[in-house]
């Protein structure tokens, strides 16, 4: 599984930039622009995606290898069920806006808006590392049980 | 009140008959019963979207697990099919067909909102209160990070566990351990 041809791959890493950046684009204004952590998150997924399909899945295992990646899914979960837990200990109610209390933003600013600008960050770092995971797995899977099956010595 | 306690003895002894019973097809469709009851349960106590999230799971879940525990002895129906079960089941089905046209001649037209022109709904408060509240433009970030957060917890607890079961399942240590030998 060396990937695809070298135009792919050229294409492939410029555009992987792009990608990415509108991911991060699309979390961090989730709560001004349509969007959102789970949208972003997909995107950002889709970079790597990307990446896997044009050079192969082990330069992508190479750059966020599977504990990595596994870590980052644990990480997102727990800052989002931190952020519900702080509003408990601020606030007072579980999931409550605490810094919007706190600390008014000014709205249609990017700073504004409380917690839901870090939920949407946690729930996108969250999404995003698990769809990679879940990609990366089956392609592991389905690559394992190959040399199971008889072949018929066409590629 | 009554119809709780009914309830809750009902789904009591399905799940004792689930845990006691010897046979696995009898205890997936004691857990199906049970989750029957948890989603009527839902209803009496006026969530129905909860309600119908749950008899979707758990039918969907009832029929994998029916799947996967009677996979070994699948029975297939030899011969002719009868004449009277087919008359049966098509004039159910078109029972039902005639049911679904009555509750499709009462929907609004597409386009208009019933809920949010209804006094008091939640859908009016979030539209005028949630950028006072919560200070998010983006009306639907403020509904499930804010006012509905506990649903966005809810879907992230979903997708996490799924994700860890889906690599539990699919590591490579596993098919190594199934390869080789005891």
């Amino acid at each position: 599984m060396n990937g695809m041809t070298i135009i792919v791959k050229t294409i492939a890493s410029w555009v992987k930039v792009l990608i990415f950046l509108f991911g991060i684009y699309i979390i961090l204004f989730g709560h001004l622009t349509p969007g959102g952590g789970f949208a972003g998150g997909v995107i950002l997924a889709s970079s790597y995606i990307l990446l896997m399909l044009s050079f192969g899945r082990e330069f992508v295992e190479e750059n966020l290898p599977l504990p990595l990646a596994s870590k980052l899914d644990c990480l997102g979960a727990f800052l989002f069920a931190m952020i519900a837990i702080l509003g408990l200990a601020f606030g007072g109610i579980f999931f409550v806006n605490f810094l919007q209390k706190y600390l008014p933003g000014q709205p249609l600013e990017l700073i504004s808006a409380g917690t839901i600008p870090l939920s949407n960050i946690a729930i996108g770092l969250k999404v995003g590392a698990s769809l990679f995971l879940v990609i990366l797995t089956l392609s592991i899977c389905c690559k394992d049980f190959k040399p199971n099956t008889p072949s018929d010595g066409k590629e | 009140m009554a119809i709780f306690y009914v309830l809750l003895l009902f789904m009591i002894i399905a799940a004792i008959i689930a845990i006691e019973t010897k046979n696995l097809l009898s205890s997936v469709i004691c857990i199906g019963a049970l989750g029957f009851g948890i989603s009527l349960m839902f209803l009496f106590l006026r969530a129905p979207d909860i309600a119908i999230t749950q008899i979707v799971v758990e039918v969907l879940g009832l029929i994998i697990l029916i799947r996967a525990t009677i996979s070994r002895d699948l029975t297939f129906i030899t011969g002719d099919k009868e004449f009277f079960g087919t008359v049966v089941s098509v004039v159910i089905i078109f029972v039902i067909f005639l049911a679904g046209v009555k509750v499709f001649e009462t929907l609004p037209d597409f386009g208009t909102a019933i809920f949010a022109e209804t006094r008091g709904a939640a859908s009016q408060t979030y539209i005028s209160e949630g950028l006072a509240k919560t200070g998010a433009a983006n009306i639907v970030a403020s509904v499930i990070l804010d006012f509905r957060a506990y649903d966005t917890l809810g879907e992230a607890t979903v997708l996490f566990t799924s994700i860890i079961g889906a690599t539990v399942i699919l590591r490579k240590k596993a098919k190594k351990l199934l390869e080789e030998p005891d």
